[in-house]
């Protein structure tokens, strides 16, 4: 069968659903017409689900080398606008098109992965592509600093492990574009820090796009090109620190969130509060959240 | 009972438990690994309005048995497709309204003398010779077709969307493990019966899961395992008197539990 996310999928462009938000807002992650050079790309992409709408007008781009953070509340529609670009969904209206020969890594939740299957690290990441080789394998296992897992069991590995291993089987495919599913969720912060450290490094190695889903709104990755902040439709999207200031972002999460609204940077610029919490240090013109 | 090991009725009994073991197994550890053992459950209780079908037309009950397994099977899979009965009500539901309706079918069509405990509980050492054939070709056929699904379904076994992702066919190969399934289940209720049927499918793939670093190998440990409990249990039923397929689970079990507790008392500590 012909790998359906290889397929270049237009679809007829519908007029974008017509529904009041009742403030002033841009749907557009990337709004005008279609980039020639993006990896991947939606306009006026809406989904609807048993008659619910799931997703509304959605346009959005990304590009080579370029690391798109989409944030929202849960049942903001985040995976299912992550399913949708990655062939999983088809889009009720709108378009969708993908560069030809794009090959996508995907990393989903760890959370969702059967344990119950015994299955080495190697054997794991072997299944993202037919034509790895053993050296493909180490590689990519290399890569994301997990040599030394290849022969332990999936199910022996902690979170942060785990997440590691997602993602070299997401790279053994050797794609253009990463689509990750909130890699850090529940890691704890050294081990999220590594992992945003690992995701920019590999981001530049490959020249790789990188689609990161987050439902973390404290701390977004630095390295993030845009961060698009999604609740069934585009709310606002720009550099990391323009969206925290976004007075659509402070109405979707909360004065309290958009205060809080932080940056992992390269060094390790964070501090505790007195209950352990990490911090994110003081940046630019974004406040940190006062000592508890 | 005075019976000898030697006896043809007792070495169709040990070829009919050995064959469907080595089919069951690596089909077993995919009804546990995809949580489907509720699934197997309601298509094999309703192998009873099969074998009502089957005695009330004179038809092959093994055939008569696959028919109805399979009409369920879809059936299951466009009831599946609602989200507002979640999918263990719905097998519970269809899996008690089967054997209902086979036990009813079954006393129409044959009046009362119809033996029910032999296919609930299936009788071992009443396999013929065609029941022996439905094993060897029906295995062979089985074994053969889940071998070529086999990277596909393990790959969604793991993690159906990331499976999806990567450009696995899932709902094909779903298609294709539902229809080997449905006729495994065919096969075995005729030996084990209907309400051990699954038994032979998820309990040598749970003793073999401690044992297994590698799928392929817990199909095998899990094909020794059910093996070995079929004639185990055979002997014992042979020598103690007791119902065959029954003791054969027994013994499945006693296996199971020693193979899962070396793992459940190293979590304790």
């Amino acid at each position: 069968m012909q790998d359906p996310l290889h397929e270049r999928r237009p679809l007829p462009l519908a007029a974008p659903a017509d529904e009041d938000c009742g403030h002033p807002h841009h749907h557009g992650g990337t709004p005008g017409p279609r980039r020639a050079n993006a990896l991947i790309g939606a306009r006026g992409l809406s989904f609807k689900h048993n008659g619910r709408s799931i997703l509304q007008a959605i346009d959005l781009d990304i590009h080579r080398g370029e690391i798109v953070t989409l944030i929202g509340p849960n049942g903001a529609g985040k995976t299912t606008l992550v399913r949708t670009l990655i062939g999983l969904l088809k889009p009720t209206e709108g378009e969708l098109w993908r560069a030809a020969d794009l090959v996508i890594g995907y990393a989903p939740q760890r959370f969702d992965l059967d344990k119950t299957i015994p299955m080495t690290v190697a054997r794991f990441v072997a299944m993202g592509s037919a034509t790895a080789t053993p050296g493909d394998i180490d590689q990519a296992l290399k890569e994301v600093g997990a040599s030394k897992l290849d022969d332990r069991q999936i199910s022996e590995l902690s979170g942060g492990e785990l997440q590691r291993v997602i993602l070299a089987r997401a790279l053994v495919r050797k794609p253009q574009l990463l689509v990750l599913d909130e890699p850090v969720r529940g890691v704890d912060y050294t081990g999220e820090a590594e992992l945003y450290t690992l995701i920019g490094a590999l981001r530049t190695q490959h020249d790789l796009g990188v689609l990161l889903v987050s439902h973390d709104l404290h701390v977004v990755m630095a390295q993030s090109d845009r961060v698009v902040c999604v609740n069934r439709h585009i709310c606002c999207s720009g550099v990391p620190e323009t969206v925290a200031q976004h007075p659509e972002y402070a109405r979707l999460f909360g004065a309290q969130a958009a205060r809080a609204f932080g940056l992992y940077h390269h060094h390790h610029d964070h501090r505790h509060d007195l209950a352990g919490e990490p911090q994110p240090a003081h940046r630019g013109g974004l406040r940190s959240l006062p000592e508890a | 009972m005075e019976t000898s090991i030697g006896e043809p009725f007792v070495m169709r009994a040990l070829l009919a438990g050995l064959g469907l073991a080595l089919i069951a197994a690596p089909l077993g550890c995919f009804v546990m690994w995809r949580r489907m053992a509720y699934y197997g459950e309601t298509v094999a209780q309703s192998g009873l309005i099969g074998i009502a079908l089957g005695l009330g037309f004179a038809l092959n009950l093994t055939g008569s048995v696959l028919v109805v397994t399979l009409a369920v099977s879809g059936l299951l899979l466009l009831l599946s497709r609602q989200e507002i009965v979640p999918l263990d009500s719905l097998l519970g539901i269809l899996a008690h309204a089967a054997l209902a309706l086979g036990v009813i079918v079954a006393s129409l069509v044959r009046g009362p003398q119809v033996d029910l405990m032999a296919f609930l509980f299936g009788d071992i050492f009443a396999v013929t010779i065609v029941d022996l054939r439905w094993v060897l070709f029906g295995g062979i056929g089985s074994l053969i077709a889940l071998m070529v699904i086999w990277r596909p379904l393990l790959a969604l076994s793991v993690h159906e969307d990331l499976a999806a992702a990567e450009g696995v066919p899932v709902d094909r190969v779903k298609l294709i493990f539902m229809i080997i399934l449905a006729l495994v289940v065919a096969i075995a209720i005729k030996i084990v019966g209907v309400l051990l049927t699954v038994a032979f499918l998820i309990i040598p793939a749970a003793a073999a899961r401690p044992l297994s670093e590698t799928p392929e190998q817990m199909a095998f440990f899990a094909a020794i395992f059910g093996m070995l409990s079929v004639a185990m249990g055979l002997f014992v039923s042979i020598s103690i008197d007791t119902p065959g397929g029954p003791s054969i689970v027994l013994v499945l079990t006693i296996l199971f539990l020693s193979s899962i507790l070396p793992t459940v008392l190293r979590h304790r500590r």
